[in-house]
């Protein structure tokens, strides 16, 4: 046993050397963004009584607890203050936790460093431990000081020791996840479809637990993402929700171990499948080729929209029932939106979000044209007779095309779904526009990835990833933190029309698309004038 | 018609690093160019160039009589290159990456592509991430070789490849001579050279030092002699003698090397000394690259 792990320690250090800005950067962000946000909330609304009552029936409204999780006491206002940072939080530390697992184990197999490293003094466990170990420490860190800060800003000691439980449980499970899932892979882009993915399935598992009707009470304790809204910190309080966290990551841990007994290095558990021995027609030209490298994740990530709409879809009417409460809807229409109105707000807030996340895709597509100049393929496509023009060209098509079909699976799901729960949304020319209208600004985000790979390429997934962030900050958060106007009007998703709250209006949509289609012009120009590799 | 690379006083700079300082290099129509130098002289940093993959920053470069940065298509239609780092698509077959290449470029000789396969000895069913390093550098050879185009360039082709392979390679380059196409080899393999080109230019630093056939760049040696003599004269006369460097007289027997320019004239005056034996080494091909890699 021991043998095995021989240099995890050794390994320890040089992941933290590696990351010393990525584990910084992504501790104290979330932190700051927790303890900030809520701090913010507190000077705003130091009493519940002095909270407005239509934000809480917000929060309380279904479409709110689907993303943010139910608020645990509606009558303490710290519980008000975090409601909208937990859930979002717990997403980011998932997310955290799982790529420093992966940046040190399957990405370093693939590229082929752990070769050197497994040459060394170096047990066969050691490389996982040593990664499970940094993201680990990570993640506690994280909550650690998120804890301690809501406690320095006045808040409930026992509920923010509950809220860093909570994120805890979440965190570490995904720490274990993304070991087994790196194991599973066999390329490090396997690895972000699998952990990814399960972030998605058990994100809507928790939305559905939380805040469908008539679903089994049980179902909110299945997915780890929900332990974070069953910790109910500053309401019920269950710290010890971090045991669940722990538990799913030593069970995960032994079976990464049992997996990585099996397997060798630079593998995954699937054999490699013999292929064609000819490229098929569609394997002609660059189109082709950026298609083949861009489909499956094209076609996973579209299945996940569809199942998104499908979810928004079949929630619409338990959003609805909730207003049948007759004070409810009187409050509502009192401040001057009627009921009739309230399953658009309900669409236009779901699609809306979940439009960010159609742009990630946009962003990871074009992250891939960039990996596959720093892996040397284009350079092998560049020396044969295809343009620099036509080959940016082609990978763009695939991110802007992609981005529309996984924004149309999100309206064509919400449409079925809807349908056949009795029509509460309004049917496909209600929904489907909704859903469209966003495209523009997804393709905002696509333009300024494909700039930066103009004309920074080596800051691409810093510029892509960094500006989605900020839009979703901006677009979700801009109002708690009280930012300047200017500010919020740099973030594509502010200017879209909220179909069908709003009407449709040819102003912005054509601003925005002329935007996109100048950054794309822009990143492009500068792909065709600057050195390759 | 102009030569198929023309490269004059190119020079290119990657931040602080100088990669290339003012490199000259010409290849002539229908030869086996070899390309030489230490690690990090700048040789993929010139091809890179010359596919357009690099903007140089000054000197000239002409491809097949065109710029290599702007006229890219049309250039690359009639040029095939092997990189020496080869990556392929660990999720595409050998067989496929074979193909969309050969179609990138316009065009694919069917019957070449299954007659290198076979005589490659290569399986294209195999999904790229599981070949060997010698099994992607065949991959990308049969791509390259299975073309019609007019001038080669690979970047040390044959790293990785079993000496049985690196037969067929050269088997393959001596038809590509015959056909009258052009080849660019830059190689460490310096037999592999000896046997396969025609001129070679040698570079430093990003600077050309020698470029010339392998003959010529024979005379630019010295020859090393070492004789016993009968009335052996004194060290410092055999030292006045034009070309003749570092002698060295241990009773009757003389150590000595001398320019290949001179080794007639020195060997007659050792003759007047009467000569008992004799051995003389003309300079090894490895003794010449050791000579311009170092100084
Ligand atoms: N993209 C780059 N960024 C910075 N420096 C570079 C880059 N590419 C090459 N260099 C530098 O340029 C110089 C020439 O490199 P190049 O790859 O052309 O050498 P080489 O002659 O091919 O060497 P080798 O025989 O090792 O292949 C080296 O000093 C190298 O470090
Ligand atoms: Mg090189």
């Amino acid at each position: 046993m021991t043998a095995s792990l021989v240099g995890t320690g050794t390994l320890a250090r040089l992941a933290v050397r590696r990351d010393r800005v990525l584990l910084p950067v992504g501790i104290l962000g979330i932190t700051i963004f927790a303890v900030s946000s809520a701090k913010a909330t507190l000077a705003l609304y130091p009493t519940v009584a002095s909270m407005d009552a239509g934000i809480k029936t917000i929060f309380a409204s279904p479409s709110a607890v689907a993303l943010y999780g139910p608020i645990s006491d509606p009558t303490d206002p710290d519980a008000l203050a975090v409601v909208k940072t937990t859930m979002f939080g717990a997403v980011l530390l998932a997310i955290f936790g799982y790529a420093v697992v992966r940046r040190h184990t399957r990405s370093e197999e693939e590229d082929g460093r752990f070769e050197l490293v497994g040459a060394g003094v170096v047990g066969r466990r050691a490389p996982l431990t040593a990664a499970v170990a940094v993201a680990t420490a990570a993640v506690l860190a994280t909550c650690l000081l998120t804890g301690l800060g809501y406690a320095a800003i006045g808040m409930d000691v026992a509920g923010s020791l509950a809220a860093a439980a909570g994120w805890a449980a979440t965190g570490l499970a995904f720490v274990g996840l993304a070991a087994v899932a790196a194991q599973l892979a066999s390329t490090a882009r396997g690895c972000a479809g699998l952990t990814m993915g399960a972030l998605g399935v058990l994100f809507l598992l928790r939305a559905i637990a939380d805040a469908g009707t008539g679903v089994p009470g049980w179902l909110g304790w299945v997915s780890p993402v929900g332990w974070t809204s069953k910790a109910e910190a500053f309401g019920a309080d269950r710290s010890w929700v971090v045991l669940l966290g722990v538990g799913l990551l030593a069970v995960c841990l032994l079976a990464a171990f049992a997996l990585l007994q099996r397997r060798d290095l630079g593998a995954g558990l699937l054999p490699a499948r013999r292929g064609r021995a000819n490229a098929g027609a569609t394997l002609a030209g660059p189109v082709g080729l950026a298609w083949r490298l861009g489909r499956s994740s094209t076609i996973g990530w579209t299945v996940g929209m569809l199942v998104g709409g499908l979810v928004i879809g079949s929630l619409a009417k338990s959003a609805m029932d909730m207003f049948a409460d007759p004070a409810i809807a009187d409050l509502l229409r009192k401040m001057g939106g009627g009921v009739g109105l309230l399953s658009d707000v309900y669409l236009s807030t779901e699609l809306g979000f979940i439009a960010i996340i159609a742009a990630a895709y946009g962003v990871t597509t074009v992250l891939r044209w960039r990996a596959e100049e720093t892996q040397g393929h284009t350079e092998l496509v560049l020396a044969t007779a295809d343009s620099r023009t036509r080959y940016a060209a082609s990978h763009l098509l695939v991110a802007l095309l992609g981005t529309a079909a996984l924004v149309f699976a999100l309206g064509l799901g919400t449409v079925l779904a809807d349908a056949s729960g009795g029509g509460t949304l309004g049917g496909a020319g209600r929904v489907l526009p909704a859903a469209l209208i966003r495209l523009p600004a997804v393709w905002g985000c696509v333009g300024v990835a494909v700039a930066a790979i103009g004309w920074f390429p080596r800051w691409t997934a810093a510029i892509g990833w960094g500006a989605l962030a900020f839009f979703l900050v901006v677009g979700e958060f801009g109002g708690v933190f009280g930012m300047p106007q200017w500010l919020m009007d740099l973030a594509p998703f502010t200017h879209v029309p909220r179909m069908p709250v709003e009407a449709f209006a040819w102003p912005p949509t054509i601003a925005l698309t002329a935007v996109a289609a100048g950054l794309c012009i822009v990143g492009v120009l500068g792909f065709r004038r600057r050195d390759i590799g | 018609m102009s030569a198929p690379i023309e490269i004059s006083g190119l020079r290119k700079s990657f931040g602080t690093t100088v990669a290339l300082d003012g490199l000259d290099l010409t290849v002539a129509q229908g030869e086996i160019h070899g390309f030489l130098g230490p690690n990090g002289a700048g040789k993929s940093t010139t091809i890179r160039v010359l596919l357009g993959l690099l903007r140089a920053d000054g000197g000239q470069a002409r491809l097949l009589g065109g710029d290599p940065w702007t006229d890219v298509a049309q250039l690359h239609r009639r040029i095939a290159y092997v990189p020496g780092d080869v990556a392929l698509w660990p999720n595409l077959t050998g067989g496929e990456v074979i193909d969309l290449l050969a179609r990138l470029r316009g065009g694919l000789n069917a019957a070449r592509r299954d007659d290198l396969l076979a005589r490659f000895d290569l399986d294209p069913t195999k999904k790229c991430r599981a070949y060997s390093k010698g099994n992607r550098q065949k991959v990308a050879l049969v791509a390259a070789l299975s073309s019609d185009a007019e001038l080669l360039l690979f970047d040390e082709p044959t790293a990785g490849l079993d000496p049985l392979m690196d037969r067929v390679f050269r088997d393959h380059v001596d038809e590509v001579r015959t056909e009258g196409r052009t080849v660019l080899l830059s190689s460490h393999i310096l037999s592999e050279v000896e046997a396969l080109c025609d001129r070679v230019s040698i570079i430093r630093a990003g600077r050309t030092v020698e470029s010339g056939s392998l003959a010529q760049l024979r005379h630019l040696t010295r020859t090393s002699v070492t004789a016993t003599l009968e009335h052996p004269p004194s060290a410092a006369e055999l030292a006045a003698l034009t070309g003749v460097h570092d002698v060295v007289l241990d009773g009757s027997r003389v150590t000595l090397s001398a320019d290949t320019d001179h080794i007639g004239a020195v060997l007659s005056a050792l003759g007047a000394h009467g000569i008992q034996t004799l051995i003389s080494q003309p300079p090894t091909l490895e003794e010449l690259f050791m000579r311009s890699y170092a100084s």
